[in-house]
């Protein structure tokens, strides 16, 4: 893994190297400093080392022999094929599902916490300071247990067992809402925005025109976490759903995970791993791919400064 | 700029189009469900003998209830040892990685995020696999060192599972302060080498307070986190049930009371009291942070 | 609890939550109207749509065997999870008024449970009740709770099952009494400290059937009169008996069912397990690397005579939610008194609760390579017939089950007193059923 992933960040590393900040900030590169950020690697990557391993493992192979080391056979493949294949393939489900809440809950809270960021940064509304610390007292109780009464609420409205159960609470990001007003206050100069007062544009029309390009780096950012939570998101839907069709990853897997005990015990460790390092994959490549734009952002936004 | 009455009026509506759409899912999601734990908390209902409204008896109940407490203590222990030892680890990366000194720095800031990227339940699995003394790494690292490592005994679990959270969390923090220091303008390192300054001058009197502000929010967030611990003991609990009991944390707590033992209205006062606590304590820490900051 | 007496009671059980803000849920837990036998034919008949909660790894199959014989019911099979996680989501269904399914799974121990919620229809009323002797006595006290909440599915009476690898290469005998059991596990453990002869981190799905065959009786219910002693003689004399194993450090401290257990199974590590006579499947299908090292035998006794307990196992229930009961009854009927039905079961290594498949020589007779070709259902039905009675389960016993690691479990990490633990569960249990409103004694 680590090869593949280099291989798109070293150009990136050159295009920067030879950016002037560089020359400011002592370039010249520290081995003794490069090993012992080594340490981290190695922290970040040896569990995620393991996973891999053991994901190439048949169940026989996982209850013998050396956890960092390759098992008799390298089932990776045949793994992969059985996870996808298993119970009707319920797993592709899982990811179809996982996809559609990402999609629709990380993209409109994405927007959600855009427009209240920026809106919470340029505009000097009655009710602003009630409603930013609204938004953080409440993100301060604890979401775990207020899942009773939104359960019940929820299910009032009939929306318990259906994506809109995982949907409508994942539009709410309070990081990303911080993290614009944030981006906003540093990147978006009030005198761009008179300007275009003053030729007349409306308050909307000057955000998605002048104001949302500015924010860009912010916006993909927020975009991201957003992702990365809705991907993981598993107490929400363990409550909301009790049809595994509209399980996401996180709570199908714990489910194969579970499935090991009890009178019908059918321990599936292999695929748990196998579908476990399956979940990290397609988030990953995500992130890679939202890196390379966020980081163009975020070098442009310093250099702009 | 001339200043014109439409332009700065005392009363701007406007700043409510762009965080009206916000506010309404908020409250929603967030502020309905809260009342009505508020609501749920003045009742008891019983399994025999139905509802009843109890005024501020269930309140009563848990300033005074021993497990609640003790879940308390577990948390604000964790909280105390974990959460700065992770914002350590991650400012120290963040400076290597701003620092330009790294070889291969986009790989550093990739790999270290990337557990961030992993799924809580995913990596509570993964690490329980590796935390087994029979099934997994623990029990080959025993065998090779000689050790006698047994990550889910009592007095090893906190551990652990302050292991995990440092695991998943310290890329997040570490891109928080990495993006703080990425808005301190090129210009103020310039000016600091004209006026002589070098490492250790630079971090103290640039890097540090460009990431002040992101410490904080990122101390706030980890409290939050802290006292929210849930996913991690809970996916551990199988692995470790005795160690990992019904009150182990506030929220397995007030989970375990409403989802085992249907007292649904004595989990909300639960989840209220613990709401309160936390939001206090991340708004004294917000305070000190501020008035920091404004110096 | 408190002084705060005078209370103004608003609501009634099923509409638990219904007060004030949220008035309606709950109003859909009508109770079901009164039916009769000629229902069920009626409804297969006239045909309708089901949903059907299951963990059962034959769900699908058996529900597939029933709409080829009923083209006109149409069944939707749902893993809503396995134990715990079920009843989670049923009682958050219950709880909310919508959303349980027409039939589902619950274990023998948390029926009470769904019964006391009115979660569940009185089968009697379609004259299910006349299936009684279909069944193993045991397995029909389990569903027969002042009405008939559910068909018994399967069975789990304890027998023990051992590596003969392992007890030949260490020179044990097979113990027949609890004695020599302790014996064994002293002999097994000092030859060599890293092996057992069981595994027990603390699990009342474990200790409940062991404290039931050492003739514990700890509770008594009685509509909403509750009785609990964990200290009752039967009990105590488990406790006693398990501390003689827990003190020394006799028990492999690995939670059954954790991945370290497999692999502990599979390697040797843990010699022995008791457990339902649905677990030689399990040790079949899941431990290939125990294959002709296993067998069976009897759970050893404490005076010589032959008494064991049921371990899990499972009824089907009707939910008063159900738009069509009469049409999940017969659906149910058919899932586990049929012929049909119970071969899908036993194919995918179920273990029965009807008295015709555990008498037919054709299952007696089974005698799998796994188990060195012992006829190994022999011993599983002989323990069928020596289940001792009269042992009941709490109304909350879900709830009672994820407390015990907070008490009995602490005794397990401390290798301490077992009897300290029981009376600290015990303390919790009468605290909660208290404030739950019964009349505990």
């Amino acid at each position: 893994m680590p090869t593949a992933l280099a291989a798109p960040r070293h150009r990136t590393i050159h295009h920067r190297a030879r950016r002037p900040r560089h020359s400011v900030a002592s370039p010249r590169k520290s081995l003794a400093l490069t090993l012992l950020m080594g340490l981290f690697l190695a922290y970040a990557l040896v569990p995620l080392a393991w996973l891999f391993i053991n994901a190439s493992k048949t169940q026989a192979d996982l209850f013998s022999g050396f956890g960092l080391a390759f098992g008799d056979s390298f089932a990776l493949w045949d793994n992969i094929v059985r996870t996808f294949t298993y119970d009707d393939g319920i797993f592709l489900r899982w990811l179809g599902n996982t996809l559609l809440y990402v999609v629709l809950g990380a993209g409109g809270a994405t927007l959600l916490a855009t427009l209240a960021g920026y809106g919470l940064a340029k505009y000097a509304f009655p009710g602003r300071k009630a409603y930013f610390a609204v938004i953080l007292g409440a993100i301060a109780v604890p979401g775990t247990a207020l899942a009773v009464p939104t359960f019940l609420l929820f299910s009032e409205l009939e929306l318990t067992n259906t994506p809109w159960a995982i949907i409508v609470p994942s539009l709410i990001s309070p990081f990303g809402l911080y993290l614009i007003w944030v981006y906003t206050l540093e990147s978006v100069p009030k005198e761009l925005l008179e300007a275009a007062r003053i030729d007349g544009a409306g308050e909307m029309r000057i955000f998605f025109t002048i104001s949302a390009k500015l924010l860009a780096p912010g916006i993909v950012t927020v975009a991201l976490f957003a992702v990365v939570a809705t991907w993981n998101n598993y107490f929400l839907p363990l409550i909301m759903l009790s049809d595994p069709n509209w399980y996401p990853l996180t709570v199908g897997l714990n489910q194969w995970s579970e499935q090991a005990s009890g009178v019908a015990a059918e321990p599936i460790f292999n695929l748990v791993l196998t579908g476990s390092l399956l979940t990290i994959v397609p988030i990953v490549a995500v992130f890679i791919l939202l890196q390379r734009f966020w980081q163009s952002g975020l070098s442009a936004g310093s250099v702009k400064g | 700029m001339p200043p014109h009455p439409s332009r700065r009026p005392r009363r701007d509506w406007r700043g409510w189009q762009f965080t009206g759409p916000f506010a309404a899912v908020f409250v929603f999601v967030f502020i309905a469900p809260l009342a009505y734990a508020l609501w749920l908390s003045l009742f008891q209902n019983r399994l025999v003998g139905g509802n009843a409204f109890v005024g501020l008896e269930n309140y009563r109940t848990a300033l005074t209830d021993p497990q609640f407490w003790d879940g308390f203590l577990r948390v604000s222990l964790f909280l105390l040892v974990q959460v700065p030892i992770m914002l350590a680890l991650a400012l120290v990366a963040a400076l290597a990685i701003d620092g330009a000194r790294l070889y291969a720095t986009g790989l550093f800031r990739l790999v270290i995020f990337l557990p961030y990227a992993v799924p809580a339940v995913v990596a509570v699995l993964m690490w329980g696999f590796i935390y087994g003394d029979h099934f997994g790494l623990t029990a080959d690292l025993n065998e090779l060192l000689g050790t006698d490592l047994r990550p889910f005994a009592p007095d090893w679990m906190l551990a652990s599972l302050g292991n995990i959270v440092t695991w998943e969390y310290v890329g997040y923090n570490m891109l928080i302060f990495y993006s703080a220091l990425k808005t301190v303008p090129f210009e103020l390192y310039e000016a600091a080498e004209i006026d002589g300054a070098r490492g250790a001058q630079v971090l103290k009197a640039i890097k540090l307070p460009a990431v002040r502000g992101a410490v904080v929010i990122a101390t706030i967030f980890s409290i939050i986190g802290s006292f929210q611990l849930f996913n991690e003991p809970n996916v551990l609990k199988p692995l470790a049930n005795n160690v990992v009991n019904s009150y182990f944390t506030p929220n397995m707590y007030a989970y375990n009371l409403s989802f085992a033992g249907q007292q649904y209205n004595y989990s909300a006062t639960i989840a209220i009291v613990m709401g309160v606590i936390t939001a206090a304590i991340a708004y004294a820490v917000q305070l000190r942070g501020t008035r920091r900051e404004d110096r | 609890m408190s002084t705060l007496k005078r209370r103004t009671v608003i609501g009634t059980v099923p509409a638990a939550l219904a007060t004030g803000a949220l008035a309606a849920c709950g109003d859909d837990t009508e109770p079901a109207a009164a039916g009769s036998p000629e229902d069920l034919d009626a409804a297969l008949e006239r045909g309708g749509k089901l949903t059907y909660w299951t963990w059962t790894p034959s769900g699908e199959a058996q529900a597939a065997a029933f709409t080829a014989q009923y083209p006109n019911v149409e069944v939707e099979v749902v893993n809503a999870g396995t134990a715990t996680d079920e009843y989670t989501a049923l009682q958050n269904a219950v709880a909310a008024g919508s959303g349980a399914p027409d039939v589902a799974q619950i274990e023998y121990y948390a029926l009470q449970q769904f019964v006391l919620s009115d979660a569940l229809v009185d089968l009697g009323q379609y004259g299910l009740a006349d299936l009684e002797p279909q069944y193993t006595a045991s397995t029909w006290a389990a569903v027969d709770l002042g009405g008939v909440y559910g068909l018994p599915q399967d069975s789990g009476p304890m027998v023990m099952l051992y590596n003969q690898a392992v007890f030949d290469e260490f020179g044990l005998t097979v113990p027949a009494t609890w004695d020599e059991y302790v014996a064994a596990a002293e002999a097994l453990h000092t030859a060599d400290p890293n092996r057992f002869l069981t595994n027990d981190a603390g699990d009342p799905g474990f200790a409940q059937p062991l404290i039931w065959q050492a003739g514990g009786r700890p509770y008594t219910v009685d509509g909403t009169n509750v009785g609990i002693d964990l200290q009752d003689e039967g009990t105590r004399r488990w406790a006693d008996l398990w501390n003689r194993m827990l003190q020394p450090g006799l028990l492999a401290p690995i939670p059954t069912w954790s991945d370290d257990w497999w692999k502990a199974l599979s390697n040797g590590t843990v010699a022995s397990l008791i457990s339902g006579s649905w677990m030689p499947g399990i040790l079949e299908g899941s431990v290939p690397e125990g294959a002709g090292n296993w067998r069976v035998a009897p759970v050893p006794s404490y005076d010589g005579t032959p008494v064991t307990a049921e371990n899990g196992g499972s009824a089907q229930s009707v939910l008063k939610q159900s738009a069509d009961p009469a049409l999940a009854a017969a659906f149910l009927r058919w899932l586990n008194s049929s012929p049909e039905s119970i071969a899908v079961f036993l194919e995918n290594g179920g273990f029965p609760s009807t008295t015709a498949e555990l008498a037919s020589p054709e299952f007696t007779g089974t005698a799998p390579d796994y188990f060195g070709g012992q006829k190994i259902n022999e011993v599983c039905v002989a323990a069928s017939e020596n289940v001792a009675t009269g042992f009941q389960y709490l109304p909350f016993q879900v709830y009672a089950n994820s407390v015990f690691p907070d008490t009995v479990g602490a005794a397990y990490t401390e290798q301490g007193d077992l009897n300290a633990g029981l009376e600290a569960w015990q303390e919790s249990l009468e605290g909660y059923g208290e404030a739950q409103g019964f009349q505990v004694n």
